[in-house]
């Protein structure tokens, strides 16, 4: 079965579908319905059997490269321009096709946002590629 | 699992013997690393053969088939260096008396050996003293088995060939039992528990105020575990917690604990965190907490660092927390601003800044601050609580508007 990255971005990818406000400027219950739906998911692919985890990342985010001989990491300070794209976080999922992180990826989609609606976030979807070479 | 517990073996009795057995091995002379990798060989033994022929006595069983074990490696060490076996047949002469009452004491100042990082004296110390398999262990950080065993194993290669008869660091034991504490996942693998109980050997065995203030610490803080969080895993703040809820039987032994410390008379950091505990916990309502005996607790603190904002900034927020409930809000926030070049970057002083101007009536700048803090957050469970808290605040905030 192939494994997929559903990857959730604080910003960048496509145009949003709708634009929306920060989640603490939500009305107290949206905010718990999202985080509910949240939950929901992991229990879900649990459920389903196509769970293999889930993490969320910080928003700081430090570049680092090699000094060169004798000399320290060099890594960028200060804020990155607001356009560069910024992994927030990701479900890896273990599914039996294509169409299926597809699917999956759009129900994460739907996660409610301001007045119930759906947020239609775009999900950015990774394939992970196997460990084995496939047999002939 | 149903099996192993109401098997014939009972296998928490038979990890309780690892301390003092593996304790007698090092004493006598032997490798640290070794002897554990030899003890863990004789407790599957004793797993195998014990039902059928239970030993007499058990430690003295484990201790000779993990002497065997320790002479067999020699004995191929011994071959593939080409050495005479005879040097290495019977283990070195005892460098130090044994005293059993020691042994937990001695095997902690064996894990928490200054030249470990912090991570591997947590790991060791779990796997030595705590008796929990590697498997388990790696469950409760959340990482590979494999790489658990490995950094256990590299733990264990730092260590070797170093004395062990000198008498340890006790403060980096006790750092490294409260670091076992905080790191408790309770959903996993019960860790805050190990630390209550191994702090609690640890008090058997030496009279240091500081040992006895780190278990009030933690009796008074787990009892207010059941709280914390509600049925949906949210976390539930001190001043919102149903304090029927409070584990009493803790409290009642943090107390009589942290008395016995502090009527020693050498006040520390674990003693003064733990009488501020004990305030919390002793008040029946939120707003019934003795804010002015808190605070002093606090000034007693941040007494015992030169530069309590650069040393202990941790110490200095929670006293500014104190000073808002004395002194009012704005006294407290002001406390804060001393912390801003320090702190200014982490959650904790944002979600207290939101706390302060909660309580000064600043609606709208307590949702800024806990949106703030949020976003510095880095675990969920605080990121989300703390989103919510800028959202609860931002709605009473437009209410009143």
């Amino acid at each position: 079965m192939p494994k997929y990255l559903l990857l959730k971005h604080y910003r960048g990818g496509p145009e949003p579908h709708h634009p929306f406000q920060p989640m603490d400027q939500w009305a107290p219950e949206d905010v718990e319905a999202h985080m509910t739906f949240q939950r929901h998911v992991v229990e879900l692919l649990e459920e389903r059997g196509e769970y293999v985890g889930a993490e969320a990342l910080t928003p700081a985010r430090t570049w680092v490269r090699y000094g060169g001989p004798n000399a320290a990491p060099v890594t960028t300070d200060g804020p990155l321009p607001e356009t560069s794209d910024l992994v927030a976080g990701w479900f890896m999922i273990d599914v039996e096709s294509y169409e299926r992180a597809v699917e999956l990826a759009a129900y994460v989609s739907s996660e409610p946002g301001p007045h119930g609606e759906p947020l239609y976030e775009w999900i950015d979807v990774r394939e992970v590629m196997s460990g084995a070479p496939s047999e002939d | 699992m149903t099996e192993e517990s109401t098997g014939r073996l009972d296998e928490g009795a038979l990890r309780a013997l690892v301390p003092r057995v593996l304790a007698g091995l090092v004493r006598r002379g032997e490798d640290f690393g070794a002897a554990e990798d030899a003890l863990q060989e004789a407790l599957l033994e004793a797993v195998r053969v014990w039902p059928d022929h239970p030993p007499r006595d058990p430690g003295a069983w484990l201790s000779t088939v993990a002497t065997r074990r320790l002479v067999d490696a020699r004995r191929s060490d011994a071959a593939r260096h080409r050495r005479e076996e005879a040097t290495y047949a019977e283990p070195a002469p005892s460098t130090a008396p044994a005293a059993v009452g020691d042994d937990a004491l001695f095997l902690l100042f064996c894990c928490c050996h200054p030249e470990l990082s912090p991570g591997s004296q947590v790991a060791l110390t779990l796997r030595a003293v705590g008796g929990l398999t590697t498997r388990e262990i790696a469950d409760a950080f959340y990482v590979p088995e494999a790489t658990m065993a490995q950094r256990i194993s590299r733990a264990k290669r730092t260590v070797r060939g170093r004395r062990l008869d000198q008498p340890g660091d006790l403060a980096v034991v006790l750092r490294v039992l409260y670091l076992i504490y905080t790191a408790g996942h309770a959903d996993r693998v019960d860790l805050a528990g190990k630390a209550i109980r191994l702090a609690r050997q640890l008090t058997l065995t030496t009279e240091e105020p500081e040992a006895l203030g780190l278990l009030a610490l933690m009796l008074l803080n787990h009892a207010r575990l059941p709280a914390r969080f509600d049925s949906a895993g949210r976390i539930v703040t001190l001043d919102r917690q149903d304090r029927g809820l409070w584990d009493t039987g803790e409290i009642v032994e943090g107390v009589r604990v942290l008395q016995s410390a502090l009527a020693a008379a050498r006040p520390g950091r674990y003693q003064i965190e733990a009488a501020i505990a004990a305030l919390h916990d002793d008040a029946a309502s939120a707003e019934e907490t003795d804010w002015p005996q808190i605070l002093a607790w606090y000034d007693d603190l941040v007494a015992l660092t030169d530069d309590p904002v650069r040393q202990d900034p941790s110490a200095v927020l929670g006293r500014a927390v104190a000073v808002g409930h004395v002194l009012g809000a704005a006294a407290g926030l002001r406390e804060t601003d001393r912390l801003r070049e320090v702190l200014g970057d982490r959650h904790r002083w944002h979600a207290v800044r939101g706390h302060l101007h909660e309580l000064d009536s600043d609606l709208s700048a307590a949702a800024a601050a806990y949106a703030d803090a949020g976003h510095r957050a880095r675990n969920v469970a605080e990121r989300d609580h703390l989103i919510r808290q800028a959202a609860r605040a931002r709605r009473l905030h437009v209410e009143k508007l």
